[in-house]
């Protein structure tokens, strides 16, 4: 912990990923995010954002080079690790939500926390609270079919916070989202990240990009600009 | 605000703390998990639990049905006593019938350790008719004993209607009926008005005998008295078979020793039967048979072993996504391999118990037709729901491979 107390959250060293049939989704990809940073990716789809994202999230391991997420050693570490890794100090939020219909919103956000060992009670109690920081404390026992395009991302925004993670990775959290409920869900993040979270997000919109302070250009697997604000 | 502020109202910190922390699931939250994904898809998990709840169904109904017959044969030997003893002349080196000795019960009624002595004596060549006017070739296949008034206590059997022979009915022509006799000739109940015209004179029916069961040759004959035999038909008719009751302990000994008593000279000629031996055997039999039915029901195991496989190969391509979700929550392969080992042993014990219940109720449905008693054994009781365990843990094992083989990022892609 204390290594990304202060100092580099996520470090990519001349990361190369290639997939079975010779695609290269990333070619000597160099990157420091500041722990607190908030970073917007943008790019043309196929520019390898999303690799790059699944990477940062330890979801997949790089062809080459190194990379360190809250000061461990991904290349290294074994499944069981990253794991924990991904369970304490990552949360994520996709373009699709990813929530089960039979759940309740309480239950999804509580999901979140599943893999961390907490008791049932603690999670429930935790997910009550990101439900209520994300404005859905009236939601707590709907389901997400009963939930609106932006209320549902709000709860996947809950079950990502749930925990405190150190770091959050968002995929397009917009994509799905009509332009107002997109802008909210945005401000959302980016309020909630600002409490002690670096944050990654990615996006093919540069109006979004605009509001970060930082904004890395992807384009065929390589970063082509990386502008500070 | 920092990281660690933040942490305050998050999780509790011994949960997260020393910069170490693992991936946890523990059983019950797996068990929780498993159950969750069954939930979400009760018709499916309801078709497939069906596959192992017909093979197990099967199997227990053939373990029950077996077991509720042997325990009808048993109480059956139970209730007519396995200390009787049959003894019969045998046949000679030539093969020709001996015959046995007019001493013979008289010597076995000295014996010790005898309870009771009855026998029958074959009447030759008389033959049963309701009326004289029948030709005397469709005899009916009916033959005539004499015998005295100890027979039907010694085979344990009893009267279905009317009586047997008493001191003074065996003396006149009176006649009683085996139970199948008495079903060739038509005779329902023994009025005491209905006369046979048995070996050409006309006999009283006086009673009619329910079956006997350890041995049933004798259903289908007419009894007279062994008195009445001797005056009416003018024979003296050597006994054809002897039932000798032994006391329950000492029956090995009596049995070695009868054939010597029964005809001294030539014991070799006469033969001696426990007749509950024959019983015993039939419901041995009746076990062999199951283990051939039994393989029957495990070939239907197998095939709902393998529906459960390949449901679960296909739920596990279609929840990529749930998957993926997973592995980006902090799952670790292990976790996911276990969450679909365990949804397809659940699938299966459940299957297990269902067709446990299957089974017992049609055991009991055919023990009520059979009027036997109803038993399904009590490993049944534990075998059943464990095979299902073991049999979709088994069947899992690929699919729950599969699934943490599976690549997380590809299972996010699709929304």
């Amino acid at each position: 912990m204390t290594a990304t107390a202060n100092g580099v959250a996520l470090e990519l060293r001349d990361v190369g990923k290639e997939y079975p049939g010779g695609v290269h989704a990333l070619r000597h990809v160099s990157v420091d995010i500041q722990t607190g940073d908030q970073v917007a990716v943008v790019g043309p789809s196929g520019s390898g954002k999303t690799t790059m994202l699944t990477i940062l999230g330890t979801l997949e391991r790089p062809t080459s080079g190194e990379v360190h997420v809250a000061g461990r050693n991904v290349v290294k570490a074994s499944d069981r690790d990253l794991a924990g890794l991904r369970a304490f100090e990552i949360g994520f939020v996709f373009q699709g939500f990813h929530l089960q219909d039979g759940m309740t919103a309480l239950d999804n956000v509580a999901n979140g926390m599943l893999y961390t060992g907490a008791r049932l009670r603690e999670r429930r109690e935790a997910a009550k609270g990101a439900l209520e920081r994300v404005g859905l404390g009236n939601r707590v026992t709907h389901r997400p079919p009963q939930l609106s395009g932006g209320e549902k991302q709000r709860v996947a925004i809950a079950r990502a916070i749930a925990k405190n993670p150190t770091i959050i990775l968002a995929d397009e959290p917009t994509g799905n989202l009509d332009s107002k409920s997109g802008q909210s869900v945005l401000e959302l993040l980016q309020e909630l990240a600002a409490e002690g979270a670096t944050l990654a997000l990615i996006t093919h919109d540069e109006s979004i990009a605009a509001g970060f302070p930082r904004r890395l250009q992807m384009r065929d697997g390589e970063i082509v600009g990386d502008e500070r604000r | 605000m920092s990281a660690t502020a933040l942490r305050r109202r998050g999780l509790p910190p011994p949960e997260r703390g020393g910069g170490r922390e693992t991936a946890r699931l523990a059983p019950h939250e797996l068990l929780g998990v498993a159950l969750q994904g069954l939930r979400t898809r009760r018709l499916r998990a309801a078709l497939s639990a069906l596959g192992i709840a017909i093979g197990i169904g099967a199997m227990v109904a053939v373990v029950g049905v077996s077991a509720s017959s042997q325990a009808n044969l048993l109480s059956t030997i139970d209730r007519l006593g396995t200390n009787l003893l049959t003894v019969t002349p045998g046949t000679n080196f030539f093969g020709a019938n001996e015959v046995l000795p007019s001493t013979a019960i008289p010597m076995i009624k000295h014996m010790a350790s005898i309870n009771q002595v009855s026998a029958v004596y074959a009447v030759p060549n008389a033959n049963v008719f309701r009326t004289p006017f029948v030709p005397s070739t469709q005899t009916g296949g009916i033959g005539v004993d004499a015998t005295d008034p100890g027979l039907v206590k010694a085979m344990n059997s009893s009267v279905a209607s009317g009586h047997f022979f008493d001191a003074a009915s065996e003396t006149e022509p009176t006649v009683v009926l085996g139970a199948a006799a008495a079903a060739d000739l038509q005779i329902e109940k023994a009025t005491g008005h209905i006369q046979l015209f048995v070996g050409g004179t006309w006999f009283t029916v006086i009673g009619i005998l329910n079956s006997m069961t350890l041995d049933t040759s004798l259903d289908d004959n007419v009894f007279i008295g062994l008195p009445a035999a001797e005056h009416i038909f003018r024979v003296q008719p050597s006994p054809s078979e002897i039932y000798v009751r032994a006391n329950v302990n000492d029956v090995k000994s009596v049995s070695s020793l009868l054939a010597p008593t029964a005809d001294p000279q030539n014991s070799s000629g006469v033969s001696v039967s426990q007749p509950s031996n024959v019983l015993e055997a039939r419901a041995a039999a009746k076990g062999q048979f199951t283990t051939l039915l039994l393989g029957l029901g495990a070939v239907a195991l197998l095939v709902g072993a393998i529906g459960i496989a390949n449901i679960m190969v296909i739920s596990v391509l279609e929840r990529r996504g749930e998957i993926g979700l997973r592995r980006a929550l902090g799952a670790t392969r292990r976790h996911i391999s276990a969450q679909f080992l365990a949804e397809s042993a659940l699938l299966a014990a459940l299957g297990g118990i269902c067709g446990l219940l299957f089974g017992a109720v049609a055991t009991w449905v055919y023990s009520i037709g059979q009027n036997e008693p109803w038993v399904v054994p009590v490993y049944a009781l534990i075998a059943a729901p464990a095979a299902g365990l073991a049999i979709g843990a088994i069947a899992g094992l690929y699919p729950a491979a599969k699934a943490a083989r599976l690549s997380p990022t590809e299972a996010l892609r699709s929304t």
